[in-house]
């Protein structure tokens, strides 16, 4: 019979060992959280992070083994976990082959509701002035069809786009019949005035529809206030139509925290359990509405949210122990990202950013944003973002133009000051329109940002879930699988 | 059950001294088929024999243990082999050696689990090898193989080639798959191999360029650490070449299939095994997570190989959730259903070839027999202390227990 070598004849002598690139945050008094360069986690105790970065390691030690199936190590000859790495940043990272795939268009800036949270500042006058006309509308439809991407998504805004209906019924027509592009089509609207023709026109040309909706009642039309004090029945009645006219996946509707919000959380997830939608998307305050002039104020507000966030989740998972499927789409979002290696093309939540390569915004005016929160930063008198107009630019002069580039360029987390080690980098994205707002400064300092102490703290949460609690843990799995 | 698929003829006549070996395809008797060269009238009556003579068959193999009655006139080739034997059948195709008489059954038309060895040279030395290395030149069997290869039925479904290390020779081992790819173009290909060979970009290019529609390589990965899976192998590096290969053959769009054997060195890391496969190549095609079979190396070993499935069987449940969560699509192959926790069964597959498989007497009272795996039958057959009789009743009660 044939002779048989032990196992430490397969052993790396520790001069053949490397490190490879990962990134480390103390998580505790003895316990370090490390990340590899896709994101993978692991749990590290101080002697043993110290061990591993100086490579006293071996195998059979239980810490070469922890570490090398994590890709920390590699044999300085060996190739195949550089490869592996290679081909899951680049999985990961392919969301860029698909350039601008996001048209906003703001057909109106009119509106006949009066929220105070407004971001936008609409206006309830004046349809000459406030109105985008068919000639702006064809020429941001030349640019949006130049845009490399096969597949394109045109969304309507305001304002309250309906209000300029007809506009909508030309672009969509105008669309189609230009050839070479995959098209969706979605109306970002409050559905006070919804009606069977636009309901007819959706149905026909598979639009989808996307609208607000608050919570319960008196939150909700507290939050926002028109003429009759109806908006939470309208929306109520405008989903439920849409619902059974367009299908019920052919609606959703998002939430606006507002500081009544904050106590709430389980009544609004009730009511759109009640709605029947398949999940919620609990969203942050945003800061264009607020003037946020100090910078304690931002941090304060983030833990204020993460507050209610995570009361949030916590009732979300409950919900499905009970046996309902029912998604925080913020919290599928990302754990999609920390638990598969699926590109993951998120506009506010990517690097490089989503401005511009992500979305272009057309305003009602024909001037083209960056970003929908550009637009508003220009509502309040910054052009900070603003890239270009419909009459004086194209696509490429606007992709390539230094305000994107400069934008972009300055605020990459993979070489930002305290993203570049941070250890959630990888499933995070650079906002620079969100830190030129809060800190006139597309990079920003982050230990100041609320979107980083958001960030921080929803992974954070959602890692302690996956790792301690074994039942909602199955269920977070299953929002990152599909 | 086990078929004996080799064997030594009790006579033969009739075979030229200039070629060493012929293959062989049996026939009926009766059969009005255009007859090929290899084609030999198969008999295992005396009336057989004299209808062979009569339809001026020139080569008759006998399955027999009596004497053979021929008529003197006869000058065409003969083969006798004894009864136990007699699962041959038209159809089927055999390797003969003309002087020492020994042959093997290449393939049984009637079989789903066809497999060819290709070699039984290989530069892995696994623990648990059924099919143990042997440094031997053995290059007269790709060239049995493709004499074989226009032998065979169009309609079969799939064949296995195995080894060794099939990629051994693998200039000429692609030359038989691109003959496969064209004499048998809806036949499945699935290669058995340690992948090594696939970190050379020009055999993964020329593997690619064969162009075969259904082609799938598979490729074991025993842990997701360099040393444990070298060790199993017992060849060091091999983890490494074996990783690149396989994100080599999907780069190029190939179809890849990762083999896990569990045993006492495997499977208590299979959870493990499991999340790492799921996390860092879920691209994979499929992923079989594999009981023991307890023949050639496997024995010698013994003592440092076997692990009671009912032992693992919890983190075997863990590893195909990992697997499934993450959308590859993952099998257990060779385990019964009494050892596996209930989760696994839906993905507990009956992956015993048919010549080697077989069950225990109290199979004969369980309710899932008819879709479980049953056992090995070959080498020296362990079985887990779980292994008992699935029924309705007993379900019940546990039903009432949980």
């Amino acid at each position: 019979m044939a002779r048989f070598l032990r196992p430490e004849s397969f052993s790396a002598a520790t001069e053949d060992l490397s490190l490879l690139p990962f990134n480390f945050e103390r998580a505790g008094a003895n316990q370090y959280l490390v990340a590899n360069m896709v994101g993978d986690f692991v749990r590290l105790s101080e002697e043993e992070l110290n061990r591993l970065v100086d490579l006293q390691v071996r195998p059979g030690d239980g810490l070469y083994e922890k570490a090398y199936a994590a890709h920390l190590i590699t044999g300085t000859n060996q190739k195949a976990q550089r490869q592996l790495l290679a081909a899951r940043l680049r999985s990961r990272m392919s969301f860029l082959q698909q350039t601008t795939p996001l048209h906003i268009f703001v057909v109106t800036l009119r509106c006949e509701h009066s929220c105070p949270y407004c971001q936008v500042s609409r206006q309830s006058t004046d349809r000459s002035r406030f109105d985008m006309s068919e000639q702006t509308a064809m020429r941001a439809l030349d640019i949006a069809f130049a845009s490399p991407t096969a597949r394109i998504k045109i969304e309507f805004q305001g304002g309250e786009p309906l209000l300029n209906f007809p506009l909508i019924r030309k672009i969509v027509a105008a669309a189609k019949q230009r050839s070479g592009k995959k098209l969706d089509f979605v109306i970002a609207s409050n559905l006070a005035l919804l009606d069977d023709a636009v309901l007819d026109f959706c149905k026909e040309n598979n639009v989808l529809l996307s609208t607000s909706l608050d919570g319960p009642a008196d939150l909700h039309n507290k939050n926002r206030p028109r003429p009759g004090a109806n908006s939470h029945e309208l929306a109520i009645a405008g989903i439920r139509r849409a619902r059974e006219i367009l299908g019920p996946d052919k609606v959703g509707a998002l939430m606006t925290t507002t500081e009544a919000s904050l106590d709430r959380v389980d009544e609004i997830i009730d009511e759109y359990l009640e709605m029947g939608l398949d999940g919620i998307f609990l969203r942050p305050l945003s800061p264009f509405g607020f003037a946020i002039k100090t910078k304690q104020f931002a941090k304060y507000d983030a833990q204020k949210w993460l507050a209610f966030y995570e009361r949030g989740l916590r009732r979300v998972l409950e919900i499905n122990r009970q046996g309902t499927p029912f998604r925080e789409f913020y919290a599928a979002l990302l754990l999609t990202r920390m638990l598969s290696d699926r590109p993951i093309g998120y506009v506010d939540l990517r690097s490089p950013a989503g401005a511009g390569l992500g979305a272009l915004v057309y305003n009602y005016d024909g001037s083209i944003f960056a970003s929908d929160e550009g637009r508003m930063l220009a509502e309040t008198g910054d052009d900070a973002f603003r890239l270009g107009h419909v009459e004086h630019d194209s696509y490429n002069s606007l992709i390539l133009s230094d305000k994107l580039i400069g934008a972009i360029s300055s605020s990459l987390t993979q070489c930002a000051p305290e993203c570049s080690t941070c250890v959630y980098e990888s499933h995070c994205g650079a906002d620079p329109v969100y830190h030129y707002a809060t800190q006139g400064d597309a990079l920003g300092i982050k230990p100041l940002s609320a979107f980083c102490a958001r960030q921080k703290g929803i992974m954070g949460l959602l890692l302690d879930i996956l790792e301690n609690s074994p039942e909602d843990a199955a269920i977070m799995r299953r929002w990152a699988a599909a | 059950m086990t078929l004996r698929l080799y064997g030594t003829a009790s006579r033969s006549a009739g075979f030229s001294s200039d070629e060493a070996r012929s293959v062989l395809r049996l026939r009926s008797v009766d059969s009005v088929a255009e007859r090929h060269a290899a084609d030999f009238a198969l008999a295992r009556t005396p009336d057989d024999i004299r209808r062979a003579v009569e339809a001026d068959w020139s080569s008759i193999l006998v399955v027999s243990d009596g004497a053979i009655d021929l008529p003197g006139t006869f000058a065409g080739r003969l083969v006798t082999v004894p009864p136990i034997y007699d699962y041959l059948a038209e159809g089927d195709v055999i390797g003969f050696d003309h002087a020492s008489r020994k042959f093997r059954t290449l393939y049984r038309r009637n079989s789903a689990h066809n497999s060819l060895l290709v070699t039984e040279r290989c530069n892995n030395y696994c623990l648990m090898c059924s099919q143990p290395p042997k440094d031997v030149d053995d290059r007269w069997i790709l060239g049995e193989i493709k004499e074989s290869l226009p032998l065979i039925d169009q309609a079969t479904r799939a064949l296995t080639f195995t080894g060794g290390e099939t990629l051994s020779d693998w200039e000429d081992f692609i030359a038989v798959l691109t003959e496969c790819r064209d004499r048998l173009p809806a036949t499945a290909i699935q290669v058995l191999t340690n992948g090594r060979a696939f970190a050379n970009s020009r055999i993964v290019d020329a593997w690619k360029d064969i162009g075969h529609p259904a082609l799938m390589a598979a490729i074991p990965v025993y842990a997701s650490v360099d040393h444990v899976h070298d060790h199993v192998v017992q060849a060091k590096g091999a983890f490494d070449e074996t990783i690149l290969g396989i994100l080599k053959l999907k780069d190029r769009g190939q179809r890849v299939e990762i083999r896990v054997v569990m045993h006492a060195l495997t499977a208590p890391i299979i959870e493990d095994t499991g999340r790492w496969i799921a996390r860092n190549l879920p691209f994979v095609d499929h992923v079989a997570l594999m009981g023991l079979e307890n023949t050639g190396f496997a024995i010698a070993n013994d003592a440092m190989l076997w692990m009671d499935p009912v032992d693992y069987g919890d983190g075997l449940a863990r590893a195909v959730d990992h697997l499934s969560a993450a959308g590859v699509n993952v099998s257990v192959y060779n385990l019964p259903k009494c050892v596996l926790p209930k989760s696994v069964w839906p993905h507990a597959l009956q992956s015993i070839s048919d010549w080697k498989n077989g069950f225990v007497e109290e199979c004969d009272r369980c309710d899932e027999k008819n879709t479980c795996s049953g056992f090995f039958t070959t080498g020296r057959p362990r079985f887990s202390r779980a292994v008992r009789a699935i029924t309705s009743q007993r379900d019940k009660l546990t039903a009432l227990a949980d």
